[in-house]
């Protein structure tokens, strides 16, 4: 087929481009190597994030985008607005939670705080003696590879996918496994964390975690609930940390998080960090203990220094386009994310300010004088 | 809490017995670990119902008074908990086991293959049924069909009219030429004729097969292609297994290598992990002979008696030749691949029907679209299945190797951080 | 003999009776219901499919390689 575009990458993120520029009336050919990737092993949280600026207005876009689509999406993408609690163990945690209430509400994302009682009322498995949650109704959680599928489908004739592991790529070209080139108006990069393969000059680290899922036990738990501890863990540039997560699969199953480890590209479960994960989680809710645990895996985080994704034009190499470096948030964000690498391309204006995610933040533009000589 | 052992065992079947028993003389430190309430594995599998063999008995009363074996029933291994070290289970702690070595005797499990029905209650596995049984499961005055594939079929049938039941028909798939080359052969194995004709049952067909389980809330009546013709049979259990498959999740994790289905082992029973052996079925189809010197020969190795290992080692080849004659004779019809409609539950756990899965790439996959192969059962049944039905290579084992709490799972922080 | 309840009601079997030999005495054989609801019984006797996952005392086990044991409480739709 003669694509237009060519979307390196089959995850939520390389799915969600094409699906924009399939509405755009291009022609797109998506080639995913099936290794799998951070789609295929998160949570799929799609949670309002709020470390930063661009962060927060990247993810509350993309969550309106979501909900937007949340009534077409099929059944087995399990979307559910089950919202999110950020708990409050401690008085600095309680601050912490006042505070995020105040920038959320700022941007107009409805959320309230729930003291001491209404907390145990709305989550009667958890431990006694936190002191409160802030409660951020509009978060909701998905099955991330039915909703990739999803996005292809939508996408009708327009979108073709094919297995193939990219070896190379070359401005707006890629090479195939075989060896041949394919050449289309624009190569969008949206590999994830296999991205550093093909453009090792990406600001890009591993941030390894564990996920664990119990047996079907309905009704033990109604939001995903996260420590406000979280975002320190989320933030952490060296060594291994774990924060509580777990979320209501709409299975019946609880499903655990996360564990932050860097530099490591070896998949294994590794007992010690799985031990700790689900220590803290235990600290949280206790009868975790006897329930039965069924699976457990491991899964990448591809990371940037900034813990921004890049969006935009590659500034060395015209025609290649990054929608990479999404770390934990890349369910959460690669609604928005495509809408804004869209804009880019067709240069439309953006529906939020697309500069703190340009690739040129990290990857500077080569002057054309220095490389003549 | 920890415990050392110079020798661990998993699985107290016959493999696994006969291993501790030849390496008890040493005086070593030897720990049996076996998920069943009693030892005995499946084929001695001990119960309220249960009538032993004097050789079952003879193993147990040598295991009992063996003082350097410890057996520790109910217990399940749970994850590798480092290099040398299992993690255990039983239903009150969990605990670490270090080992100098390990023997794998971790058995076999039914082939079950999806057809219409099969999720019926009434419906087991062969084996299945004859282990229900042994547990207590009345069966007394029952109308009873078995069907599938392989010697356990005469097996759970000699099961189950001990009991009581009523056994109507016995289908086997494989074809009469085939079974008759393997009677032909079967003089070279002595004690395999006599248990043959004790086992042989006038209700026996070959050439024939399950179409489907019948009935609304539970089994009424099983369908059967009988040598090409349609049959339909009134009856309150159906017992149907299509022959074993080795038990290697715990040697897949470990890192042995696997060799077709199996724990692949060289003439020392040894895997291509140092200080690791492996014996029984979990090494390939074999039968309790089989089983029992393998064992031994584990045994034996393991504790560095290579002489008397060695001295087995014309039983095991006697042995291995009537498993393979076995194996060729009752080959699966690939035609079996045809008995789940759309709409056939392949993944039990999950509810997946065939429909959804048969047009996935392969394992992954389906797990990541249908759901297939997430449930308790961690694919044990549905990866057996899609093995054969679709070629599928086996799923790769991870923590928990088997449904576990997840207190349990907290021993797997270092040891400083246990608490 | 030992006595003990299946889903609220009292039962007496034979001393040395797995759990999955109890659901057939007390009851239909059912363990389970399934996500499609269907009601479902032991399948593989030997702790492999997990068919018969029951609640034993308020923790999920499976009634085949679970003995019986005096006042223990198992419920089938838990």
């Amino acid at each position: 087929m003669n694509a237009e575009i060519i979307v390196v990458g089959a995850g939520i993120v390389g799915s969600a481009c094409a699906h924009q520029f399939a509405r755009r009336g291009l022609d797109v050919l998506v080639l995913d190597s099936q290794r799998g990737g951070a789609t295929a092993v998160g949570m799929g949280h799609l949670v309002a994030m709020d470390d930063n600026p661009a962060e927060l207005a990247l993810s509350r876009y993309s969550i309106e985008l979501w909900r937007q689509w949340a009534p077409s999406l099929d059944p087995d993408c399990a979307y559910r607005n089950c919202g999110t609690l950020w708990l409050a163990a401690n008085r600095e945690e309680l601050q912490a939670a006042e505070h995020k209430r105040e920038t959320l509400s700022a941007q107009g994302i409805a959320c309230q705080m729930l003291d001491a009682s209404a907390l145990r009322q709305a989550e009667p498995m958890l431990r006694k003696g936190l002191l409160g949650a802030l409660k951020v109704s509009g978060d909701s959680i998905l099955y991330a590879p039915n909703a990739a599928h999803w996005l292809l489908a939508q996408g009708g004739a327009r979108i073709t996918r094919r297995q193939d592991q990219v070896s190379e790529v070359d401005g707006n070209r890629v090479r195939l496994a075989d060896g041949r080139w394919l050449t289309a108006e624009a190569v969008v990069l949206a590999g994830g964390i296999h991205a550093s393969e093909l453009c090792p000059e990406l600001p890009i680290r591993a941030k390894k975690g564990h996920l664990l899922i119990t047996d079907r036990y309905p009704g033990r738990i109604q939001h995903q609930l996260v420590e406000l501890g979280y975002a320190a863990s989320a933030h952490a540039n060296t060594g291994t940390s774990v924060a509580f997560n777990a979320q209501p699969r709409p299975t019946g199953q609880i499903f655990l998080g996360s564990s932050r480890q860097f530099d490591s590209l070896d998949p294994q479960v590794e007992g010690p960090v799985l031990a700790r994960m689900l220590r803290r989680a235990l600290d949280y809710l206790p009868e975790l203990g006897k329930l039965n645990a069924i699976r457990s895996w491991t899964g990448f985080r591809a990371a940037t220094p900034d813990s921004l994704p890049l969006l935009g034009e590659h500034p060395q190499q015209p025609g290649l386009w990054l929608a990479v470096g999404h770390e934990g948030l890349g369910v959460t964000t690669a609604p928005g994310s495509a809408q804004l690498l869209a804009a880019h391309l067709f240069k439309e204006p953006a529906a939020i300010d697309p500069s703190p995610y340009l690739p040129g933040r990290f990857l500077p533009v080569p002057r054309p004088t220095e490389h003549s000589a | 809490m920890n415990e050392d052992f110079d020798l661990l065992i998993i699985g107290a079947g016959p493999a696994g017995m006969a291993a501790a028993l030849a390496a008890a003389p040493s005086g070593l430190r030897i720990g049996v670990i076996d998920d069943n309430p009693l030892p005995g594995g499946q084929i001695w599998r001990d119960g309220v119902h249960a009538h032993l063999p004097a050789n079952a008995r003879r193993h147990r009363a040598a295991l009992a008074a063996a003082e350097n074996i410890r057996l520790f029933s109910a217990t399940r291994v749970v994850a590798i908990a480092g290099p040398q070290q299992l993690l255990l289970e039983d239903d009150e702690r969990a605990w670490r086991a270090h080992y100098a070595k390990l023997i794998l005797c971790t058995g076999a499990r039914e082939l079950l293959l999806p057809f219409p029905g099969w999720t019926l209650p009434g419906v087991t596995g062969a084996g299945g049924l004859q282990a229900l049984i042994k547990g207590g499961v009345p069966v007394a005055g029952e109308r009873l069909v078995i069907a599938g594939s392989g010697p356990l079929l005469l097996a759970s049938a000699a099961s189950a009219k001990q009991a009581g039941a009523k056994v109507l028909r016995i289908a086997e798939q494989a074809p009469p030429a085939a079974l008759a080359a393997f009677a032909l052969q079967l003089p070279r194995w002595p004690s395999k004729l006599l248990q043959a004709l004790q086992l042989f049952d006038a209700s026996y067909r070959s050439n024939s097969h399950v179409l489907a389980a019948l009935g609304e809330e539970r089994l009424e009546a099983v369908r059967l292609q009988q040598n090409g013709k349609l049959v339909e049979i009134p009856c309150k259990r159906l017992a149907c297994g299509f022959g074993l498959l080795p038990n290697t999740h715990l040697g897949q994790a470990l890192g042995c290598r696997i060799a077709g289905q199996a724990i692949a082992v060289d003439q020392w029973q040894a895997c291509s992990l140092s200080d690791h052996y492996a014996a029984g079925e979990c090494t390939g189809f074999g039968g309790s002979e089989l089983a029992l010197i393998e064992g031994a020969i584990a045994g034996h190795s393991a504790i560095g008696a290579q002489a008397k290992a060695r001295a087995l080692w014309p039983q095991r080849q006697h042995w291995q030749a009537f498993a393979d004659r076995l194996g060729r004779s009752f080959a699966l019809d690939p035609r079996l691949k045809q008995l789940a409609a759309a709409d056939t539950l392949v993944c039990r756990c999950e509810d997946v029907s065939y429909g959804e899965i048969a047009g996935c790439s392969g394992w992954v996959d389906a797990k990541l679209h249908s759901r297939c192969g997430m449930g308790a059962c961690q694919g044990r049944i549905c990866g057996g299945a899609t093995q054969f039905l679709f070629d599928w290579p086996t799923p790769t084992p991870r923590p928990p190797l088997s449904p576990a709490r997840i207190e349990s799972l907290l021993q797997l922080a270092e040891p400083d951080e246990a608490g | 003999m030992i006595e003990l309840i299946l889903d609220g009601l009292a039962l007496r079997v034979a001393a040395g009776s797995t759990v999955a030999a109890a659901l057939y005495l007390g009851g239909d054989g059912s363990s389970r219901t399934s996500v499609g609801d269907q009601r479902r019984a032991p399948v593989c006797g030997m702790g492999i499919c997990q068919e018969c996952r029951v609640s034993i005392d308020g923790q999920r086990r499976l009634a085949c390689q679970t003995l019986c044991q005096p006042g223990m409480c198992v419920e089938t739709h838990a």
